[in-house]
């Protein structure tokens, strides 16, 4: 073989062992990683099972926030059309957390609660998250989604 | 009356952008003179009346004129005035109007400053700007017309997103748009170099110094919105690996790989197919920034609400750019290959590896980004890719850099003796190694912030040591020409920023409690006394404004007064306070009261200790000089006297 094919062949080599590297750890990083979001009645029916940590998506239940009276812990239940799952985090909540608004938080289920270590509100209480009123028009096929998620819809709505 | 003026402008507009875009592509395959000197004045007047529309939507914000849609959505009688013009760019619609005025600043630059070129070559590098300008103008008139009326006129108009009322947020767009518009000369030109067959090593020399800007802008706007996100979002972090964070970063990463193949290319002739492919790649990124900010596509804390004929448009958009230039790319790549080869050994070589390294993590970047939308494709459910994805991966590909920094000034062209070499690598390793023992003892083993230090020093003793190699082997007067002394600046900045992101991700302490007024909360060696709050009130807003003393072995050293601001249209926002410091941050935010009927009662604060969290930003600064420093060379001026220097005050006209 002469000297530029060698040199050639080791190039293609080291650049094939350097993918084959590469896509092995992106694969391993995102199987690590990938965070699935459910509603709380797509919780109650099994489909979250089968991952530890996921996100839970929908709104919070009117009247159902309870704080703790010496810590930060905080309850609140999480509501789409047809579930309801309680919520545990402590912390402090996001400024436009309150009755009502869309949330996602990510954790992990522990018997029947959702211990949350992150909870998220939009910014903008006139809009929902695309993926979480898809998520809800899902789990409600034929079910009409309640009206927070419908105000997305709402033409000339205040956009951030 | 105006706002239809705008909208005529910005019709008038898209006719003129279609004669530039069209007439010189044509007169330059026709050899038709007359054709390709439509090219400036259609440029010319295309930026007259975007300039007419953008003024005349500043104008309406200033005039309360809420009889246009828009500035009714995003402004109020009680706004102070300075956000009212920001607000111009705060949503979808003037932020589009922002970007096409941006371009078209940047156009009329170059058209004043390609005089040089030849002739053909400018027309096509003008006509394709045209035609980028007539996407957007289309966009903008199609689908997000930001002159659309309101009827009947309300008699006030909604307001500002809180988050964006703040001065960071007045910078960060335009400074960021500056940086993405500003790839679309290197693309432009990497085009007109395909459509022509050729490109010239003095093209690239002429192009280099308009890529480096745009570098330099991007890395500023990215600083400003890490800065505005820590003060105003995220409740003290500056980077979170949100999709729109994301968006601005990979034309980062590629336009760093940019700059540096540009400059070989420029200087030896090689990398040419791979300098075309890498500008098509910044500017495509640019563009689905732009899109994905904008258009909602993904859950973020910036989306916005979305249309589905936008949506549309955009992906036709984005296919046209990039489809159409990868295709262009691969008929024509191979005429335009050439230059001189190089050994393993070589500045080439060091080069080519750290461009792959910030190609690959670009790539990582978009598919850790892209992901929920391919796993909504394939029915996969609703997926998002945490930050630990990027966490993990994005410091293993950026290793390679930081280990090759030290020696890119070092090597030669060409071929490179490997004994200078030696001495380099072993004078940094000892001086890294020396820092990192030092550091472990005070740092109490902490392995990411020894890991920094020793990377930082690494980063920064081998920059230094060129300098001083330079300092001695050259006459004074010639030692550090300024594209020498930028790409030092930037080199160095590097070693800035991975001291502040090591130290200030090991060595932070946050606390999340519950304070009653009086109480005292210890975190590291400072005590913090949460004093109560008490009502505050600003232009438009009302806010609880707590007091938090802060001393350090009984003597005091800073009142905090951390904000829970209500707007007029009862937004909340939390305004963090913050006490500066070179070598640590002091951070108190405000989280809700316990009882919200007993606001004089016990509170939700956050508290942060943050050591070195501003050397991230120093080094992202350090990086932004080093971009403009090095446009500034003498090199690229010589036939061009006086383009370089007007390159500055074109970017200072697009801020004001």
């Amino acid at each position: 073989m002469n000297p530029t094919r060698k040199r050639r062949l080791t190039i293609v080599v080291s650049v094939l062992a350097a993918a084959a590297v590469a896509i092995g750890l992106t694969v391993f990083a995102l199987q690590q990683n990938m965070n699935y979001l459910f509603t709380p009645s797509q919780v109650q029916s099994g489909e979250a099972s089968a991952y530890k940590t996921f996100r839970l998506g929908g709104m919070v239940k009117a009247g159902s926030i309870q704080r703790a009276s010496d810590s930060l812990k905080v309850t609140f239940t999480v509501i789409d059309a047809g579930g309801a799952m309680p919520v545990e985090y402590t912390g402090i909540l996001p400024d436009l957390f309150r009755d009502n608004q869309s949330v996602i938080a990510t954790g992990h289920m522990d018997n029947a609660r959702f211990i949350a270590t992150e909870v998220l509100a939009k910014h903008d209480e006139t809009y929902m998250p695309k993926e979480l009123k898809d998520a809800m028009a899902k789990a409600h096929e034929g079910k009409k989604v309640d009206g927070a998620a419908a105000q997305d819809n709402k033409p000339g709505a205040p956009q951030p | 009356m105006t706002p239809e003026l705008g909208q005529l402008a910005l019709i008038l507009a898209l006719l003129l952008a279609l004669a530039q875009g069209v007439l010189p592509i044509v007169g330059a395959w026709r050899g038709n003179g007359a054709l390709m000197a439509v090219a400036r004045p259609a440029a010319a007047g295309q930026a007259v009346f975007v300039a007419l529309a953008f003024g005349l939507l500043v104008w309406a914000f200033v005039h309360f004129d809420f009889s246009v849609q828009y500035v009714a959505d995003n402004s109020n009688l009680a706004l102070p005035w300075y956000y009212r013009i920001a607000a111009v760019w705060g949503a979808h619609e003037g932020s589009l109007l922002l970007w096409i005025f941006i371009l078209n600043l940047w156009t009329v630059a170059l058209a004043a400053f390609s005089r040089q070129l030849p002739e053909v070559f400018a027309a096509r590098v003008l006509g394709v700007l045209g035609l980028v300008a007539v996407g957007f103008l289309a966009f903008i008139i199609f689908t997000s017309n930001p002159f659309g009326r309101l009827l009947p006129m309300p008699a006030d108009g909604g307001d500002l997103n809180p988050v964006l009322q703040d001065p960071g947020m007045t910078f960060h767009p335009p400074v960021l748009y500056m940086g993405y518009v500003g790839f679309s000369v290197a693309f432009a030109f990497s085009i007109a170099g395909l459509l022509g067959g050729e490109l010239e090593q003095a093209w690239v020399r002429w192009a280099r110094p308009w890529t480096n800007v745009a570098w330099a802008f991007l890395s500023g706007g990215i600083v400003a919105g890490s800065w505005w996100a820590y003060a105003e979002l995220g409740w003290g972090g500056w980077w979170f690996w949100d999709p729109v964070e994301n968006a601005s970063f990979m034309p980062w990463l590629v336009g760093a790989a940019l700059i540096h193949a540009q400059a070989v290319t420029e200087k030896r002739g090689s990398l040419r197919a791979w300098t075309i492919l890498l500008s098509i790649f910044a500017f495509s990124l640019s563009l689905l920034g732009t899109f994905l900010v904008r258009s909602g596509v993904l859950t973020s804390v910036h989306a916005f609400a979305s249309d589905p004929r936008r949506g549309l448009f955009i992906l036709c958009f984005l296919a046209v750019v990039v489809g159409g230039s990868l295709l262009l790319y691969a008929l024509r790549a191979p005429k335009v290959a050439g230059g001189k080869p190089f050994r393993v050994v070589s500045r080439e070589t060091a080069i080519l590896v750290s461009n792959l390294m910030f190609t690959v993590a670009a790539a990582m970047v978009l598919l850790g980004t892209l992901f929920p939308l391919v796993g909504d494709a394939l029915h996969l459910g609703k997926v998002s890719v945490g930050p630990p994805y990027f966490g993990f991966l994005f410091p293993l590909l950026m290793l390679p850099v930081v280990l090759l920094l030290p020696f890119g000034p070092f090597l030669r062209w060409g071929k490179s003796d490997a004994a200078p070499l030696k001495s380099v690598l072993l004078r940094v390793a000892i001086a890294a190694t020396a820092c990192a023992i030092v550091a472990a003892f005070l740092v109490d083993g902490q392995l990411k912030a020894i890991a920094g230090v020793a990377a930082a020093v690494w980063c920064a003793v081998g920059t230094l040591l060129y300098v001083y190699k330079r300092w001695r082997e050259v006459p004074r007067g010639r030692r550090y020409p300024a594209e020498m002394a930028g790409m030092l600046l930037a080199h160095f900045g590097v070693g800035v920023f991975l001291v502040g992101v090591l130290l200030s991700e090991s060595l932070s302490v946050t606390r999340d409690v519950r304070m009653a007024p009086g109480e005292t909360q210890t975190i590291g060696s400072y005590q913090f006394r949460f004093d109560g709050v008490h009502a505050s009130r600003g232009p438009n807003w009302h806010a609880e404004q707590g007091v938090v003393t802060v001393t350090r072995d009984g003597k005091p050293v800073a009142v905090m007064h951390p904000q829970k601001r209500t707007y007029l249209r009862g937004q909340v926002q939390t305004e963090s306070a913050i006490d500066p410091g070179i070598t640590r941050d002091l951070y108190v935010a405000l989280g809700e009261p316990m009882d919200p009927a007993k606001l004089e009662g016990a509170w939700a604060l956050r508290l942060y200790h943050k050591p070195f969290v501003r050397w991230i930003w120093a080094g992202g600064l350090f990086m932004m000089l080093g971009g403009f420093a090095s446009a500034a060379d003498r090199r690229f001026r010589v036939r061009r006297a006086a383009a370089a220097a007007q390159i500055e005050p074109v970017a200072g006209e697009s801020r004001a």
